[in-house]
């Protein structure tokens, strides 16, 4: 859910990224916070375990920029993607204005792919949400490695609604940013609309 | 399933700014902070220049999101209060109508019966605010906000 505040002339919306554990939600994050400017971003937050895996969620604020007057300022979060971590998933994703599923490309991790993107499904329906209404775009990540599913065939299992698709390498940037700038614009043009998803009203759960 | 976004005019926060200063002078605190549960911070009133108040809505609300969780866990509807004691710094987060985050931090000049009694009152002001400021965001008749900005502006956002 949007935030637009008259006063300050902001518009403030949540972005979350979504996928099977060790897809690289984290590391598109860390490859933003690194690669934009100081005055854009806020302070990286990454709830973590000793071993770097997301315990809770990563949190990034950004400003993109304004659109007449108003600056648009995104919060991005990771979940943890790892199965038994789905309680929380289920918090972070309370008040999502957009989704992005980072799946991962190797051949190997397709059936967590499929159970994550399930996962996402069912979180999504219980606060209310359907994902096909969402603004909502896939990334293809890990694109380097060497044993990966061709596009057509990812796409064909993980998007076969055709949203918006991205190949990225997150640990090099590749893809990286055409992906969030894919869902931030997906996101006004909704808030343009003057939805916001499908979903309970403040104080809803 | 229309989901009313949070919204906030002059006219609201001007009144909440006002509760959020008094609760300061009042209850000796350090800083006051309203953060609606999806972590954006609503206002904030005190000696806020040492603190990372964006991180801080974050973290906030992913806190009562989880105590939220547990509560569920034991079938509570809401802990809506919390209370952590630090060595100089203390930190009251309560819940105002289930929709926004009241937290007050502060140090021993003060005391956590005085800090309560004093969030007691705000937060029965504030939640008659935002009862108000939700009817006014639900008017079927009200405008889409943004309903004025044009494809070309999204794309010229982006155009760097």
């Amino acid at each position: 859910m949007s935030f637009i505040n008259y006063l300050s002339r902001e518009i403030n919306c949540k972005i979350v990224y979504y996928g099977p554990g060790l897809c690289g939600k984290t590391t598109n994050l860390q490859y933003i916070y690194n690669k934009t400017n100081p005055e854009a971003k806020g302070k990286m937050i990454s709830l973590a375990t000793e071993t770097e895996r997301t315990l809770f969620f990563d949190f990034l604020p950004l400003a993109l920029g304004e659109i007449r007057g108003f600056k648009t300022r995104f919060h991005l979060y990771t979940v943890p993607g790892q199965v038994f971590y789905d309680a929380s998933r289920k918090l972070i994703l309370k008040g999502v204005d957009g989704v992005v599923f980072v799946a991962d490309s190797q051949i190997a991790r397709m059936e967590a792919n499929l159970e994550s993107m399930e996962n996402l499904r069912t979180n999504l329906a219980e606060q209310g949400y359907s994902l096909d209404k969402l603004p909502y775009v896939v990334q293809y990540n890990k694109r380097d490695m060497p044993s990966v599913a061709p596009v057509e065939e990812l796409r064909a299992l993980l998007n076969p609604t055709s949203v918006p698709d991205y190949e990225a390498i997150a640990t090099s940037g590749e893809g990286v940013f055409e992906t969030l700038k894919a869902i931030a614009k997906l996101v006004l043009t909704e808030l343009k609309r003057g939805g916001a998803g499908a979903g309970p009203g403040p104080g809803g759960r | 399933m229309s989901n009313p976004q949070m919204v906030m005019y002059e006219e609201e926060f001007n009144q909440i700014q006002v509760i959020v200063d008094r609760l300061v002078r009042e209850a000796n605190a350090q800083v006051v902070f309203i953060i609606d549960k999806n972590g954006q911070l609503i206002a904030a009133a005190g000696d806020t220049e040492q603190i990372d108040t964006t991180s801080l809505a974050s973290l906030t609300a992913g806190n009562i999101a989880a105590t939220g969780g547990i509560a569920k866990l034991l079938r509570e509807n809401e802990f809506s209060t919390q209370f952590h004691e630090g060595e100089r710094a203390n930190i009251h987060i309560q819940l105002v109508g289930n929709r926004v985050i009241l937290v007050v931090i502060f140090d021993n000049k003060t005391s956590l019966g005085l800090v309560r009694l004093r969030v007691k009152k705000a937060s029965e002001e504030l939640n008659h605010i935002f009862e108000a400021l939700l009817r006014k965001v639900s008017d079927p008749n009200r405008e889409a906000p943004f309903a004025e900005i044009t494809d070309d502006d999204i794309d010229n956002l982006f155009n760097d």
